[in-house]
């Protein structure tokens, strides 16, 4: 693979074909559009296959001087590796879920997609400060026409409500990224994450970068404009935004706020799991009186993404891994039941759950691939939703046991509000004559779903190959964090081990020495 | 390749391919195949028990596949075969494939066919993997697939609402109870930096003496992690508090109440404890926690059982109440008699409920035994086989000749009871013998209700739906014209089999179960190092006083007369009782008022608030004060501005002039 610029490619790819796509009319679009996204997705299985594990932390670097220190510079470790996979893989998925319910305007529609497909992959390809401050906020502009554009009924709100709320967040981003390349003399991210900052300015810009990557977290309580977002945008919009625009905070914070300021990190440890644990106890409480089904969805986002926040600040290699597995399993479980909704609603056009019920009769196969979606939103271990909890959870016991314990609660409020959906949408009685009259999967919402399927449970039996990218670069970021290591709450204290059992008791039987029977209770 | 791979993975796979072929197949497709695997599996079973009861087979491990691995965090997919694991191997492999067999009688006319007999097939896969697991998150994972399992089969008939809320209460109950399951692994890895169960035990007695922060509270290492762990035990095997969602799992078939509300998924906990037990034994406070608990659960639910009239139901919190028996014997330290009962029970209770199966299934699924009456001749082979439950879990035997299957298990458990000799134990002890009463007159009040007397039928909706008579038309018979009929030939064959259970398997294993071996009480005869095995306790066990060896005897033949009194005799005194203390029968009746009480304190407040949170919260104070209100803002500036930009010549000139003012001032100063 030396010297061949795969990620610049793949970069090209999905650019080129959104110029074509605006050119070729509906149908050419389409296939503009499925070609080029599948030729990114074999693009990021060659760039996985290559990817030397355990090699150089850098890899696939490219980088070109352009004017002023500003950098081209692109490069993944295994971290944005696995990132970029994800979106290559849902975006093809995305392309499809679009291929029908989107009749208006197809070729700035498909052209707004890749060109999000661009921008996702460059936030994290990229090397350089700036070059990822422009893919970072530039994402901001297609959402924001996918919604507004080709969104439901109440898209102006949603979409405003979306751009304020996200670009709030960046400007003082920006603001603390120029202080920052002032300082240091540099906008390599490289070095910037060895980069030591005065521990008091650290405060000012972790802050700064906090205000931006929780509003795309989104973490309660700035939280708002996603259950809007998600409702609004059309299926594909939805999945990508879940799926993968949720997770440039999490990966902003794991790229930044952490290997960068590490000691103002461990400062907001408390204001994380703060945050966190409210976080899955309200978000999770309110998609429990849902009634519309993506707002549920998008709520339920909010507080996995809660269990990420707490994850990334437990400051170990569990909670670091579990959030990085969080972020994984989440874009492909939220994505897969963003389609699961997008099914339904493409045959009966509304979110309403009241207006379904019992499609496991008339739709089997489509209730099958929802109740594994459901499950692994639940963390039914076997699923990938499993191993990003229990890894999370694992690494912020080590930090708190009462963090720990609210933010575990998720594990009964989560089987709460997802069966309760499921029951109104799968079970019971057809009640509605028009939802029980639709059909089944077609061949298109098969290839769709059984993908996302397979890759659930692939990560949730054997992690491994999620995990063996990511370990070394997650292993040097724990390293950097440990001078700030918080101490746990554990405080165990060794004491003199106990002599017996606890059930002990003397028996003397055999020996005539009487039947006195006593224990230590 | 070793016999357990084929044992564990064979029910899987059945279940992945009648799963997918679904309707695809005929029906005897899938029910050929899943039947046929777990034969095949309890087929291999047997022998592993049988080497281990003999002593020629030795405990391994055979690992599979690595399953994660995170920092100094790792865990594998394995499967451990130990005396323990086969004990269980046995159970759940024998019940299942014979409750596989009886499914095809009791579901021959259910659409649906191949998808119960593939969730049948998937969740003897979750529960094998659950009892081969050699580290906490493999259990956990077993724990977690039984409950996907049973939430699947408790709803199979999605069509009836009661069945979808039982499910969801029954997976979402459980997950309180996971949450401290899982609480306890991240604390288990924390204090020993492995949740490998061999490594945990091995270095527990350590740590006995240390102690720990938990949400705030300085406690016991050892008492704070098995009390986490067991509340996780708590929820599966439904013990007083968690318990609520047991009975109302009964609105699932009923070869599943038998399979997974009987004989295996509830008794997960109690496996936990015994699996644990090394571990439990540096934890004195868990293990007072664990007998009072199951002191308390026996007496409280056979409480419930002598006043229900659901036949299943009965016999759910009769499961209940004896699932009490086992933990307390855990608690005692008696963990072979505990496992010992587990293993009886499994025969007996199972072949209760296929039997009341077969009842139901004769009655045109009337489950009412206020409607069933004098159905001894009409079904006779259901009768003699419910009779040999009855007799097993009554304990009916003669001390030193024979007994039925829960004779030597339930006496195993009162005698260590008695033995251990402290204050928390001789409560377990009166709390059992006055359960074992409580269990002998629900048990034969069941009896007499249904086989005895006269028929009631044509009260019952479904009989009057059959035979289309109304209790006026049908006058003087009481049948209603209705006549039952036995079950066929597959029902009857499983009936046949757990009978055979229900009689021996007391008197044949009491020895290496309780004992450890036949000749001597052995620590390292039949149960090795898979359990903490109390050698003294169990000497003491032989020799309590005879007294106490026949309490179980007389208390179960005061419990037979007062049912023979009141539903044969006299059948007026259970109407005169409920009227003299209708408060406590209301209480009892209500089942303590559990579920009221949950509905009050957590359901309706949850989602109170999440209204709250939502409307109040997210709406009235984020969103109204958040972009609502800078979008407000923004309009009120430009309304501003927009005065202003006014167009006139002169206001722009008298801005500047101001301006121009302004800068000169700001200079000078």
């Amino acid at each position: 693979m030396d010297g061949f610029p795969i990620l610049s490619v793949m970069l090209g790819v999905p650019l080129v074909a959104a110029l074509v796509c605006l050119f070729v009319g509906a149908n050419g679009a389409r296939w503009t559009a499925l070609v080029a996204t599948l030729a990114n997705l074999a693009l990021g299985v060659v760039l996985w296959l290559n990817y030397d594990v355990g090699g150089a932390q850098w890899q696939f670097q490219e980088s070109q001087n352009l004017f002023a220190g500003f950098k081209y510079a692109l490069g993944i470790d295994g971290i944005a590796l696995m990132l970029i996979v994800l979106s290559v893989f849902l975006m093809p998925i995305c392309i499809l879920a679009s291929w029908e319910s989107i009749q208006k305007r197809v070729g700035e529609y498909m052209a707004a997609f890749l060109f999000m497909e661009l921008l996702m992959i460059g936030v994290f390809a990229a090397q350089d400060l700036f070059l990822f401050y422009i893919f970072f906020e530039a994402g901001l502009i297609p959402m924001y026409l996918i919604i507004g554009i080709w969104g439901g009924d109440n898209r102006i709100y949603a979409s405003y409500k979306f751009f304020l709320y996200t670009l709030f967040g960046s400007v003082l981003m920006l603001i603390a990224m120029l202080w920052m390349a002032n300082q240091s003399g540099t906008t390599d991210i490289p070095t910037l994450m060895q980069y030591d900052f005065p521990v008091g300015a650290q405060t000012w810009l972790w802050l700064a970068f906090f205000a931006s990557f929780a509003v795309k977290m989104p973490m309660w309580p700035v939280h708002t404009w996603l259950p809007d977002a998600h409702v609004q945008a059309p299926t594909a919009g939805s999945v990508i935004l879940a799926g993968v625009l949720l997770k440039m905070g999490g990966y902003g914070f794991i790229r930044f706020s952490l290997p960068m300021f590490p000691e103002a990190s461990a400062q907001f440890v408390w204001l994380i799991l703060g945050l966190s644990m409210a976080a899955v106890i309200i978000t999770s409480l309110i998609a429990l009186v849902q009634h519309d089904m993506k707002k549920l969805i998008a709520y339920s986002s909010v507080a996995h993404m809660a269990i990420v926040t707490a994850g990334l600040f437990a400051f170990n290699q569990q909670g670091l891994e579990g959030a990085m597995v969080m972020m994984l399993s989440h874009g492909l479980v939220s994505g897969a039941l963003f389609l699961c909704v997008g099914v339904i609603y493409d045959r009966l056009h509304t979110r309403e759950i009241d207006r379904y019920g019992g499609l496991s009769i008339n739709m089997p196969r489509y209730a099958i691939f929802f109740l594994l979606f459901t499950m692994a939103s639940i963390g039914l271990p076997g699923t990938s939703g499993f191993v990003a909890e229990f890894l999370s959870l694992m690494g912020i016991y080590e930090v708190s046991s009462v963090a720990t314990f609210v933010l575990t609660t998720g594990i009964i409020l989560g089987a709460g509000y997802m069966l309760y959906l499921y029951r109104r949408v799968a079970f019971g009685e057809q009640k509605n004559a028009d939802a029980a009259a639709m059909p089944d999967l077609n061949m298109r919402e098969y290839i769709m779903l059984t993908p996302i399927a397979a890759a659930v449970l692939w990560m949730g039996v054997y992690p491994e190959s999620f995990l063996a990218p990511m370990r070394q670069d997650i292993a040097a970021l724990d390293a950097r964090l440990a001078r700030a290591e918080p101490a746990g709450d554990a405080k165990i204290e060794a004491g003199p081990p106990r002599e017996k059992a606890a059930n002990y008791i003397e028996y003397a039987g055999d020996h005539g020495e009487g039947h006195e029977s006593e224990g230590e209770q | 390749m070793h016999p357990i791979l084929a044992i564990v993975f064979l029910p899987l796979l059945a279940a992945i391919i009648g799963g997918l072929t679904n309707k695809a197949a005929p029906a005897v497709f899938t029910k050929s195949i899943t039947t046929g695997a777990l034969f095949i599996s309890a087929a291999l079973s047997w022998p592993i028990f049988l080497g281990f009861v003999a002593g020629t087979v030795e405990p391994q491990v055979v690992p599979v596949l690595q399953w994660v691995q995170s920092g100094t965090l790792s865990f594998d997919w394995s499967l451990r075969i130990d005396a323990l694991t086969a004990v269980m191997l046995v159970v759940i492999n024998t019940v299942s494939a014979l409750v596989h067999l009886y499914s095809w009688g009791y579901m021959e006319e259910d659409p649906d066919q191949p998808r119960f007999f593939a969730y049948l097939s998937l969740f003897t896969f979750a529960m094998l993997m659950l009892v081969t697991a050699d580290n906490l998150v493999q259990m956990f994972f077993g724990w977690e697939g039984v409950g996907l399992a049973s939430y699947l089969l408790i709803g199979f008939w999605f069509k009836k609402p009661s069945a979808n809320a039982a499910a969801i209460k029954a997976f979402v109950v459980n997950r309180v109870g996971d949450l401290g399951f899982m609480l306890g692994i991240f604390g288990t890895f924390l204090v020993f930096g492995t949740v490998s169960i061999p490594e945990i035990l091995e270095a527990a007695p350590a740590m006995s003496g240390s102690d720990i922060t938990f949400l705030g509270m300085r406690l016991y290492t050892m008492d704070i992690l098995c009390i986490l762990l067991f509340i996780g035990a708590m929820g599966k095997s439904a013990q007083l508090g968690l318990h609520t969602w047991l009975p109302d799992a009964m609105e699932g078939p009923t070869p599943v109440s038998a399979l997974i509300h009987a004989a295996t998924m509830v008794t997960a906990g109690v496996f936990m404890v015994c699996r644990l037990s090394p571990m439990f034994e540096t934890a004195p406070t868990a293990l007072m926690i664990v007998t009072f608990i199951g002191a308390a659960t026996c007496f409280f639910a056979a409480t419930i059982g002598t006043t229900q009239w659901d036949i299943k139901r009965v016999i759910a919190y009769s499961t209940c109440s004896q699932l009490g028996y086992m933990f307390f014997a855990a608690g005692v330290g008696a963990y072979g008699a505990a496992m010992f009962h587990l293993f009886t029970h499994a025969f007996f209770k199972a072949l209760l409920f296929l039997g009341a199966g077969s009842v139901i299934h004769a009655m045109h699924h009337e489950q009412d035994m206020r409607y069933y009456g004098g159905l001894r001749k009409k079904i006779p082979i259901t009768f003699w086989a419910m009779m040999a439950g009855t007799l097993a879990i009554t304990g009916v035997g003669v001390l030193g000749f024979f007994g039925f299957a829960g004779f030597y298990s339930k006496d195993a458990i009162l005698e260590a009871a008695f033995a251990r000799g402290t204050n928390m134990s001789m409560f377990a002890f009166w709390m059992g013998a006055i359960a074992a009463l409580l269990t002998s007159f629900y048990s034969w009040r069941l009896m007499f209700l249904t086989f005895w007397g006269k028929p009631r039928w044509i009260e019952s909706e479904h009989i009057q739906h059959s035979v289309h008579k109304t209790p006026e038309e049908a006058g003087e018979d009481t049948t209603g014209g209705y006549h039952p009929h036995e079950s066929p030939i597959t029902m009857l064959i499983p009936l046949g089999v757990l009978t055979l259970g229900a009689i021996f398997a007391g008197y044949l294993f009491k020895y290496p179960f309780i004992d450890g071996s036949s000749e001597m009480v052995d620590p390292n005869g039949f149960w090795g190092a898979s359990i903490y095995f109390n050698e003294n306790l169990i000497h003491a066990l032989h020799d309590v006083p005879l007294w106490v060896k026949l309490t179980a005897t007389v208390v179960m033949l005061l419990g037979l007369f007062g049912a023979w009194l009141a539903y044969i005799k006299d059948t007026s005194i259970p109407g005169k009782f409920v009227e003299q203390f209708s408060l406590v029968h209301r209480f009892v009746y209500n089942k303590w008022y559990f579920d009221e009480l949950y509905n009050t304190i957590f359901i309706k407040p949850a989602f109170w608030i999440g209204r709250l949170f939502w409307t109040r919260g997210d709406i009235g104070i984020i969103d109204r004060f958040g972009p609502n209100g800078a979008a407000w803002i923004v309009e009120r500036g430009v309304g501003a501005a927009k005065r202003v930009q006014s167009g006139y010549l002169t206001s722009y000139a008298l801005i500047m002039l101001l301006g121009l003012v302004a800068a000169i001032t700001w200079i000078l100063m």
